[in-house]
């Protein structure tokens, strides 16, 4: 430990070169970027042109445009109120609906899938390698009017003119699902694979059934990898603005993303759109710091 | 992982005596229902690529009755065919584009980051660690968003367009060489490097000699990753992109998905798109495999999930 420590020091110089690039990056075009959105977001408007005025000292912020934004959410007239509740509503049960489908699947490969195992990971790892907007695309196809999913439901005598693209909530829901859960799947085998086999024998062998042993042991040993993999799955959901877009329109089916989007672009309402980003950062460094903090310690106990 | 996935394998279990087969049912059993669920998912999550591969094909113009095999969304069309048409055309080699500048700027840099933050223990090298942390799980509309701010409000020098693109790119994709390269650091210990500088190596020769070679599976992984998530991005280059002509596929297509250029030439971009990743997917895959070779016994499982990044 002593020596290493000496090595280290001694070479300082080359490990704060090695990392000086990187660093800089991080922080001109990740950390900077979020002052020049409250200095927008502090700022006013160029009443002529309708163009921002970033205010840089945060002495001289002004509360003008988080007061607008918040009698947008809250006043008479309202009009981020719906989308708002509508991403946390839309974006809790999709992920709901991918934990209950990534799971069994991922426990199914890591458990059961033997010498299949490769081909099951080549399978589950495609739509990674997919683009998004070819599954959206291909889903367009298929739900359009005359498409093969109305063709299907009425070959089973269902009702086949529906139009699913015309501003559903069903289709966007299950559109966020299909876009994400990838995602939520391949944590979860990660982890679920690493499981300690042996303890799930013990619980067995101490004559517990298979659901009791799932329930009690590989449930809650898996619970880190549940809730990252949540975490992993909503974050994006709830900053998606494309996927309504692509499966909806609809002004009933837009999400919190096209708020921010659409105030950023009309002129005179870009400082709102970064009081609503920022916002929007504020909610969410709660779920982010937790996932940074727990990961942490996963690494801190792999090394 | 070699050793539970040899544990679990069904066919190297003794058949169970008949005596275990009580009240708690056979332990062995192949767990049909979740085999089932699995194999729903997979025909959910892929068939309906495979139809609008399917329909890039087609020789009309629907994307919902088939009317024979024709190449012509491709080349044939001379007003909408990807060869032909110049938005559909420039969209494809501006991917091509950001795709390789990003990878060349990001992976050296994210390597660089990873080894120095790893050696160079303190408080200052936290703080950065955890900013790359949290580059990874924000939303990439709040990236994206503050990175329109920063380039139209203060770095006025960065122009929208290609430079914009790529700046946000590089910094998006940031984590996955740090994380990765950083993950196979802890595992390769220090010992090869410190045994190098024992024997007599400058502490740069010890580096580049040593260090890099036993971190290539990793780099390279990483290179993988970050290639094919440039060129799968949206978001940043939607947020940054300025004139058509720097606008990517994922741009085009999104913005001619309802109107515009639709019909099978967009399944035809998006499927140039699936081939230049199913391509770079499989070219990881197989030079991993080679790298590591003789390394683990279970190689095929580690390098496919090494390449997803998991």
């Amino acid at each position: 430990m002593g020596q290493r420590n000496t090595y280290d020091k001694r070479n300082r110089g080359l490990w704060i070169g090695l990392a000086a690039p990187g660093a800089i990056w991080l922080l001109v075009l990740f950390v900077a970027p979020f002052y020049v959105m409250l200095s927008v977001a502090g700022g006013g408007v160029n009443e002529f042109f309708q163009t921002v005025v970033p205010v840089w000292n945060p002495l001289h912020w002004s509360s003008f445009n988080f007061s607008a934004v918040w009698h947008d959410i809250v006043g008479t007239g309202a009009y981020i109120g719906p989308p708002a509740l509508r991403t946390l509503v839309y974006t809790a049960i999709a992920t709901v609906i991918s934990l209950a489908v990534a799971y069994p699947v991922a426990y199914f490969v890591s458990r059961y899938a033997g010498e299949r195992k490769g081909l099951f990971l080549v399978l589950l790892i495609a739509p990674f390698w997919v683009s998004y907007m070819m599954r959206m695309l291909a889903w367009i196809d298929l739900l359009q009017q005359g498409g093969f999913f109305n063709s299907a439901l009425s070959f089973f005598g269902l009702p086949g003119n529906t139009d699913w693209l015309g501003g559903k909530s069903v289709t966007v829901i299950l559109g966020l699902v299909y876009g994400y859960i990838p995602y939520l799947i391949l944590v979860l085998y990660a982890f679920l694979d690493r499981i300690d086999q042996r303890l799930l024998e013990a619980a067995r062998d101490l004559g517990l059934s298979k659901w009791r042993t799932f329930w009690s042991v590989t449930v809650p040993l898996s619970k880190p990898a549940i809730v990252a993999g949540c975490f992993i799955t909503a974050l994006p959901m709830v900053g998606d603005y494309f996927t309504n877009q692509l499966l909806s329109g609809a002004p009933g089916t837009t999400m919190i993303g096209n708020a921010i989007e659409g105030q950023l672009s009309s002129p005179g309402q870009t400082g709102q759109g970064a009081v609503l980003a920022l916002m929007l950062l504020v909610i969410l460094l709660i779920p982010m710091v937790y996932y940074v903090i727990s990961t942490a310690r996963a690494s801190r106990e792999m090394a | 992982m070699a050793s539970t996935a040899e544990s679990v394998s069904s066919p190297a279990r003794p058949e169970p005596p008949a005596s275990q087969d009580g009240p708690r049912g056979n332990p062995w059993r192949r767990p049909w229902g979740l085999e089932g669920i699995t194999w729903l998912y997979i025909l959910w999550s892929i068939v309906p690529i495979g139809i609008a591969v399917l329909f890039s094909f087609n020789k009309g113009a629907s994307q919902a009755t088939w009317q024979g095999f024709s190449t012509k969304w491709y080349v044939g069309d001379q007003v909408t065919s990807v060869l032909h048409n110049p938005s559909l055309h420039h969209a494809v080699v501006q991917t091509l584009i950001l795709g390789t500048v990003t990878t060349l700027i990001c992976v050296p840099i994210g390597v660089g980051f990873a080894i120095g933050i790893d050696r160079w223990r303190t408080r200052t090298s936290q703080g950065l660690n955890l900013a790359m942390i949290f580059s990874f799980v924000i939303p990439e509309l709040l990236l994206a968003v503050a990175l329109f701010l920063l380039v139209t409000q203060a770095l006025t020098f960065i122009s929208l367009g290609t430079p914009a693109e790529v700046a946000g790119l590089v910094v998006w994709n940031l984590s996955w060489p740090a994380i990765i390269v950083r993950a196979r650091l802890v595992s390769i210990g220090r010992s090869y490097e410190e045994a190098a500088a024992d024997l007599g190596a400058s502490r740069m020769g010890a580096i580049r000699r040593v260090l890099i070679p036993l971190l290539m599976p990793a780099i390279f992984a990483s290179a993988v990753l970050v290639f094919a998530s440039t060129v799968d991005d949206f978001v940043i280059v939607e947020q940054l992109s300025s004139t058509g002509n720097t606008q990517p596929m994922s741009v085009l297509i999104y913005s001619n998905v309802h109107g515009g250029l639709s019909g099978p030439a967009l399944n035809a971009l998006a499927t140039i798109l699936l081939v230049i990743s199913l391509a770079v997917a499989l070219i990881g895959f197989i030079a991993y495999r080679w790298m590591t070779r003789g390394e683990r016994k279970n190689g095929s499982t580690e390098a496919l999930t090494s390449i997803a990044g998991i």
